[in-house]
């Protein structure tokens, strides 16, 4: 019998069976993991609630042939309650986590750095300090930066000329000079420009003072080029409440 | 593999929820090894649910006629209405006997990493009732994980310019429980919801 030990955050649930749940964690050491919560539906579950989406949980897990199987689940912390009081910040949370379960295209391959992004992404979210559209476009951007699709919003990303630069290409990866400016560029407002970088930086100063104007063409970029890395669109990101 | 018609019949049940290759072929040698009498009433039960049942034009629960049979008892009142996610959770209700109000189905609840969105449930027809003056409370009573309480929290929004009386289902400590077992989130919320006991 395989035992093993991670901490993880719960990603999705579906249903299996009677009273059972797949669970898909993105665990610290272990990448992305489906597990199955035996019982995990019934209401008298030890441990039911500590394996719904947001929670950040410490678990024991048994290694199975197909699927693992939960054993044991303490919570570490849950932001299920207070995402889910504010349906912009449970919007933004699932696509969070949606973008963490496909940037993570291998199950078991390690993604620490993925995994520390979210639970930072969550609890961030949860404290409700900025505004839940832009904690989820920094969180996309850091999170594509991890994967290797980092965006720049300064110098030109196709020759490297330092900027500010007035356009702005999906396919060559952000930010582009006029000379090498590929047709399907954009122009967007220097003030969106500076607030993408800010939020890739964690400059929440600058993304906190931003205006509603900016930060909708600043969301729509990223949109794009989150779509543009993933190829599939997400399946929750139409439906971000976003004020 | 069997042969054509049996193995016809285990592929059906193989496609039950929760019914395996295994006990889809159990399921299918105990209907070849059944009275034809009972395998004939099975047939007729399956063709006539599927012909007869439908869903009420007002709740959105399983019905045999246009209107459910709640929707159409005179004696429940119709000031109280409880939205849950399925018909299943009316029948649970139903049978605490708490309840003697009406009921909407919503027909699932908000889940974006599923692709579903307030649009794909029955909330503009909630909407529709609650438009209609005789309604002063609306009881939520969808499931009570994270789906559901987006869920919740969403209609709560969407109801409160309205001025009706919103409330959540309790959650907490189930009954015959011992309170060492009880986890956190569930402990946490029953003494959120604590209450003062009148003596």
């Amino acid at each position: 019998m395989s035992l093993y030990r991670d901490e993880g955050v719960v990603l999705r649930t579906q249903k299996l069976g009677e009273a059972d749940r797949i669970i898909t964690l993105l665990t610290r050491s272990h990448g992305r993991v489906r597990a199955v919560g035996k019982g995990v539906r019934r209401t008298r579950s030890k441990f039911g609630a500590r394996l719904e989406p947001f929670t950040h949980v410490d678990l024991q897990i048994y290694e199975g042939r197909s699927l693992d199987v939960v054993q044991q689940a303490e919570t570490l912390a849950s932001y299920g309650d207070r995402i889910a009081d504010d349906y912009g910040r449970y919007t933004s949370g699932t696509v969070m986590l949606e973008t963490a379960e496909r940037l993570t295209a291998e199950e078991r391959e390690p993604a620490t750095q993925q995994f520390l992004l979210l639970v930072g992404g969550l609890r961030t979210l949860a404290e409700a300090a900025h505004a839940p559209g832009l904690v989820l476009d920094a969180f996309l951007l850091r999170s594509l930066a991890v994967a290797g699709y980092a965006a720049s919003f300064d110098d030109c990303a196709v020759c490297a000329r330092p900027g500010p630069h007035p356009f702005f290409n999906v396919p060559a990866g952000g930010a582009v000079c006029g000379t090498c400016r590929p047709s399907g560029s954009v122009s967007p407002a220097r003030s969106t420009l500076d607030l993408l970088a800010a939020l890739l930086t964690g400059d929440w100063v600058v993304a906190d003072a931003s205006d509603p104007r900016t930060r909708r063409e600043g969301n729509g970029l990223v949109a794009a080029y989150l779509q543009w890395h993933l190829e599939r669109g997400l399946r929750s990101l139409p439906m971000v409440e976003r004020t | 593999m069997y042969e054509g018609v049996v193995q016809d019949l285990i592929d059906e049940l193989g496609r039950l929820p929760g019914v395996g290759p295994k006990s889809a072929q159990r399921i299918a040698f105990h209907l070849l090894a059944a009275d034809p009498v009972d395998v004939r009433r099975l047939v007729h039960v399956l063709t006539e649910v599927k012909d007869k049942v439908r869903f009420c034009k007002t709740c959105g629960n399983v019905a045999e006629q246009e209107e459910c049979r709640i929707c159409r008892d005179p004696r429940r009142d119709r000031s109280v209405i409880c939205v849950v996610e399925e018909s299943k959770d009316v029948v649970a209700i139903e049978k605490t006997r708490e309840f003697r109000g009406r009921y909407h189905v919503l027909g699932g609840a908000i889940s974006p990493i599923e692709g579903i969105g307030p649009d794909d449930l029955r909330v503009r027809e909630l909407m529709t009732r609650l438009a209609d003056d005789e309604v002063t409370e609306l009881i939520l009573a969808t499931d009570p994980n994270l789906e559901g309480e987006a869920t919740a929290t969403y209609l709560a929004r969407l109801v409160k310019p309205m001025g009706l009386r919103v409330t959540r289902l309790a959650s907490g400590l189930p009954v015959g429980g011992d309170l060492e077992y009880a986890d956190e989130v569930t402990l946490g919320r029953a003494f959120e919801g604590r209450r003062l006991i009148d003596v």
